[in-house]
């Protein structure tokens, strides 16, 4: 029996640590809740027929977002534990978390926000919308992109069990060696910390390939790439982003493992291994991860404030120029992240240059933005404060990074909490900010009804003023020597700036609270916010084309496409709604479970070699790749939509968008 | 005119709310502003005691002060075309089809390309003149100092003094210190933040750093990057003294009768926390370089590894001697 846990005992469960026990009981209480909830509304079937393995980039869309949210509230869980305990324990006192469980919650936090929160987010919002922008009826891969999904899922879940079973790594998010080593790092978390990794970035890598696939062949007849809308024109730089810097990634964290398991010597002090190359690996992989990051928020705020301006996007060509810049630029700055590991003069200062250089067309953008505004008619939508929001606080941000990018000025403010604040400044101003904008913006789109307008303005000024009030001390404590990942100091003037930023934590906690209840509260009342017409924004692009929620196939008819902001032009020419006097059948995909089975032995898998249980390593990859290729000799994997089907959901549609 | 009492009552509670809002906003702002001020001040990085940390911080405040020309007008100009073009306002223009202008587009790109060309040169040029491994032009001669990070504490190595501290540096005002930094295990980062510059100590590697005090007084010295549980109380305190101090603090060091030989030094080396200040007034003379060269456990050093296999490919050999010892070269 010992023999076949591998390194799994009982004594893995950290029952001595009750606020550990606390999380794990109330995130199976929430389990609990949420499946008695499906039981009770007899959602089950239809969870799994319509969702769990669904193909349609919409659902998966919405799927992608959902786990986002739920890992925001697990990352936020983690931030305000930080917050508090450096306020507790800033006076000379330990506070109430030891640094060995410290450690894992600000490791927990940048990786779960990072990968499991963050990029999610993007890959959702880029799900659901691109593939109507650009007048497809689907992504070029709809089975590959459930299991994109379902891969993100396993990894998700391999990093929570983490705290249940184990231990998460207490490395830092991006796991430097040695310190991630077995020498130093004997225990199971750099392992949880490797396999989630890899098995999401497998799922990110494949939605990557997908979606690139997807917008240079399938857009619609006419829709030219300069015709393009900027949203899909920045998930096309971002995903070509994934496909060039993920396998990266893939690589290094596959040396750590050959490291760990196999005692080799990549990234070992002794036997010839350099650490230092691990670090240019993982940041030749993490520059360009901000950017997937930061490029579809910057096509969000784009379609944001040139529908709500009710004009076309100010300089849409340098625009694009500025995001294709930026997309090269950014696989030319890695070493920004450690000048002070002793480059020479030379190459820092080559490495300080290539970074400001970004700030041109960043900033070209911002300016952008600003002359869509001019002279337009502004509506102040939740989506338009996201985003005017965006535009104040990230070139505060920008402005510290271009700052940290001088090196004799990053020599005094590396890994200080200027940094932290910098980082969360661009992060949460740009990202956050972003994906609030855009779920607030297409939502309606997706679900077929608004989101209570109050909620969202609350939730976004407790977020603004939670983000300055938490943030901006650490600017100042950095300035004053503080530097970060410190589980207790003692210093009774920066307590009070660690007390602020906590108080800053509480408000953005307020911010989060208000969004569910955004949420919940439209839904409760959906009838009253309803939208029949398909375009509640008066939009320009395409996903304003068909109705709330799409059907499955998007688009009755592929639409023709003879300039930008194509749906605009159609309204203007009177083209929009217009039923057809008849359809043709429509060729579907069908859905699959093959992706959320191969997922789940994935986490098996991932979840053995963690342990060291080998046979089920084993045979988690041996069944997984063989569900993988069985599936591949099935041959009913598609179905026609018939044209009656059709004429009557193109009627409904049409009709209610008449009135 | 004559205004209701009720109203008039209603005014000043709200107005007697509002002042006790805007009473604990300020003295809350007032907290944040004069904090710094009464624990002397506090901005280390702003307040520096040496040239380097001088000179860090005007680079700082002019790369800041030239961001901000660019900064300020974008949040004013957003604040203002957001209020200007609101909806309900019917007085301002409206030009739904305009959206390209060669002149503004000028602008928008030149002015950032203008702004990064100055910084840019700031950054050339100062690269150069604070690479941390540059020497410092000063009067005096310079000291060297050995620095090893040891999981959780500093250890200072005066090669020429044959003395050795742990977790006190200590060195004369006015004198440039030469630093040589390795690790014993894990990264960390040496940092002085009042003197500037700071560096990573990396084991089996090492970097150098020069530093100067102007001004007596101790600074507090900590790791900067991250390395385990120790990590948090992993600080050391930077002590400039005159000259006079200097000598008598080498001589109590000299008269501890501990001494740091290769033994001593393996058993400091084992992972310890919050460590008190240690003096050793005598050192195993190989320490620094077997330290670097990863041989203080005994085996063999990385440098004596290399120079024999230099000496056996000069010499052709092949074959059975070459196999071992190259491998551990790579
Ligand atoms: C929502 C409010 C948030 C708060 C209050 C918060 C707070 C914090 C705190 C206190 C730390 C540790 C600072 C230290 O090392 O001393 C931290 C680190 C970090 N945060 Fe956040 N954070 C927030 C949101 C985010 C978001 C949205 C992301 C990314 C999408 C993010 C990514 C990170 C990363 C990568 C780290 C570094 C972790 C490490 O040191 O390894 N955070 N955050
Ligand atoms: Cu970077
Ligand atoms: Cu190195």
């Amino acid at each position: 029996m010992g023999d076949m846990l591998g390194k799994l005992t009982l004594d893995a469960v950290p029952m001595h640590q009750p606020i550990i026990m606390g999380a794990v009981a109330f995130m199976i209480l929430c389990g609990l809740g949420v499946a008695a909830l499906i039981t009770h509304l007899g959602f089950w079937r239809t969870l799994w027929s319509d969702w769990i393995t669904s193909v349609d980039h919409k659902k998966i869309g919405i799927m992608y977002i959902m786990l986002a949210m739920v890992m925001l509230l697990r990352g936020f869980s983690d931030a305000i534990m930080m917050r508090m305990q450096q306020a507790l324990a800033s006076t000379g006192g330990p506070g109430y978390l030891p640094p060995e469980h410290f450690d894992q919650v600000f490791t927990a936090h940048g990786v779960i926000m990072i990968f499991f929160m963050a990029m999610p987010f993007i890959v959702g919002l880029m799900n659901i919308v691109m593939p109507l922008q650009i007048g497809a009826r689907d992504v070029a891969f709809p089975y590959l992109n459930n299991l994109s999904f379902w891969l993100t899922a396993a990894g998700a879940l391999l990093v929570n069990i983490s705290l249940g079973i184990g231990e998460f790594a207490k490395t830092g998010w991006l796991a430097y060696p040695p310190l991630s080593e077995i020498a130093y790092s004997p225990g199971v978390g750099v392992d949880y910390y490797i396999w989630a990794l890899q098995i999401a970035g497998v799922g990110t890598l494949l939605s990557g390939v997908n979606m690139i696939t997807t917008i240079l062949k399938m857009r619609a007849p006419g829709m030219t790439l300069m015709r393009m809308p900027i949203f899909s024109w920045t998930a096309l730089c971002a995903n070509m982003l994934i496909v060039a810097a993920f396998p990266i990634l893939t690589a290094t964290l596959a040396m750590l493992s050959l490291d760990r398991y196999l005692g080799m010597h990549f990234f070992t002090n002794d036997a010839g291994g350099n650490p230092m190359m691990y670090v240019n690996l993982i940041w030749a992989w993490g520059h360009p991860e901000v950017y997937i990051l930061i490029l579809p928020c910057f096509g969000v705020f784009s379609e944001v404030i040139s529908t709500f301006s009710s004009k076309q996007l100010f300089g849409y060509t340098s625009m694009v120029y500025a995001t294709v810049c930026i997309t090269v630029l950014s696989f030319l700055v890695w070493l920004h992240h450690f000048f002070t590991m002793g480059t020479g003069a030379d190459v820092n200062a080559f490495f300080g240059i290539t970074t400001m250089i970004i700030a041109i067309p960043t900033g070209a953008k911002i300016f952008n933005w600003l002359f869509t505004m001019y002279r337009g008619r502004v509506r102040f939508t939740t989506p338009v404060l996201w985003t005017i929001g965006f535009m104040i606080t990230f070139v505060i941000g920008g402005m510290t990074g271009v700052l940290m990018a001088v090196p004799p000025a990053d020599f005094v403010l590396h890994n200080s909490l200027f940094l932290i604040a910098h980082f969360h400044n661009v992060i949460i101003g740009g990202v956050v900010f972003g994906c609030m904008a855009g779920v607030n913006y297409w939502f309606p789109k997706a679900f077929g009804f608004t989101l209570d307008e109050r909620l969202g303005k609350i939730s976004f000024w407790c977020w603004l003023v939670g983000f300055y009030l938490a943030f901006m001390p650490l600017y100042a404590l950095g300035l004053m020597g503080m530097t970060r990942r410190l589980d207790h100091v003692n210093n009774p003037v920066w307590h009070v700036y660690l007390v602020v930023a906590m108080v800053g934590a509480v408000i953005i906690m307020c911010g989060i609270a208000a969004q569910i209840a955004q949420i919940t509260v439209s839904i409760w009342n959906r009838a009253a916010l309803r939208d029949l017409t398909g375009d509640p924004w008066n939009g320009r692009t395409l996903e304003w084309a068909v109705a709330s929620p799409p059907p499955a196939y998007n688009f009755a008819r592929t639409p023709i496409v003879t300039t930008r902001d194509a749906y605009w032009e159609m309204k203007r020419r009177g083209l929009a709604h217009n039923p057809l006097p008849a359809y043709r059948p429509i060729h579907m995909p069908r859905n699959t479970a093959t992706g959320v089975i191969v997922s789940a032995f994935a986490a098996a898998l991932g979840f053995g070699l963690i342990w060291h249980i080998w046979w089920l390593s084993i045979a988690s990859f041996v069944a997984a790749i063989g569900i993988a290729i069985t599936h591949s000799f099935n041959e009913d994997r598609d179905y026609y939509v018939t044209p009656d089907e059709i004429a009557e959901n193109e009627g409904k549609y049409h009709l209610a968008s008449q009135v | 005119m004559i205004i209701p009492e009720r109203i008039l009552n209603k005014a000043s509670e709200t107005a007697g709310a509002w002042r006790k809002v805007r009473r604990l906003a300020s003295s809350l702002s007032l907290l944040l502003v004069t904090t710094p001020l009464l624990g002397g001040c506090q901005f280390a990085v702003m307040d520096p005691k040496g040239p380097i940390g001088a000179q860090e911080k005007s680079i700082i405040l002019l790369s800041t002060g030239l961001m901000l020309i660019v900064v300020v007008p974008v949040i004013a100009l957003t604040l203002a075309f957001a209020w200007r073009y609101r909806a309900s306002n019917s007085k301002a223009t409206f030009a739904p089809d305009w959206s390209h202008s060669n002149r503004i587009e000028a602008v928008v790109w030149l002015v950032p390309c203008l702004i990064v060309a100055i910084l840019g040169s700031v950054t050339w040029v100062s690269s150069h003149t604070l690479d941390p491994y540059r020497p410092i032009a000063a009067a005096a001669k310079p000291i060297d100092v050995d620095v090893v990070s040891l999981d959780w504490k500093w250890l200072f190595i005066y090669p020429d003094l044959k003395i050795a501290s742990v977790n006190e540096l200590a060195f004369p005002v006015g004198t440039p210190v030469r630093f040589r930094m390795t690790s014993s295990s894990v990264m960390d980062a040496f940092f002085i933040p009042r003197l500037g510059s700071q560096i990573y100590t990396m084991p089996g590697m090492e970097t150098k750093l020069s530093l100067l005090a102007d001004n007596p007084g101790t600074y507090e010295g900590i790791s900067a990057n991250y390395s385990g549980d120790g990590f948090s109380d992993m600080k050391f305190a930077a002590r400039a003294m005159s000259a006079a101090d200097f000598a008598k603090w080498v001589e109590t060091v000299r008269r501890s009768p501990r001494e740091l030989t290769m033994a001593a030094y393996r058993q400091l080396a084992k992972p310890s926390e919050d460590v008190p200040v240690g003096y050793y007034g005598d050192i195993a003379s190989n320490l620094y370089h077997d330290v670097l060269n990863k041989c203080a456990d005994g085996s063999s050093c990385t440098d004596d590894n290399v120079r024999l296999a230099l000496a056996k490919e000069s010499f052709g050999a092949v074959g059975l001697c070459k196999t071992s010892e190259s491998r551990i070269l790579r």
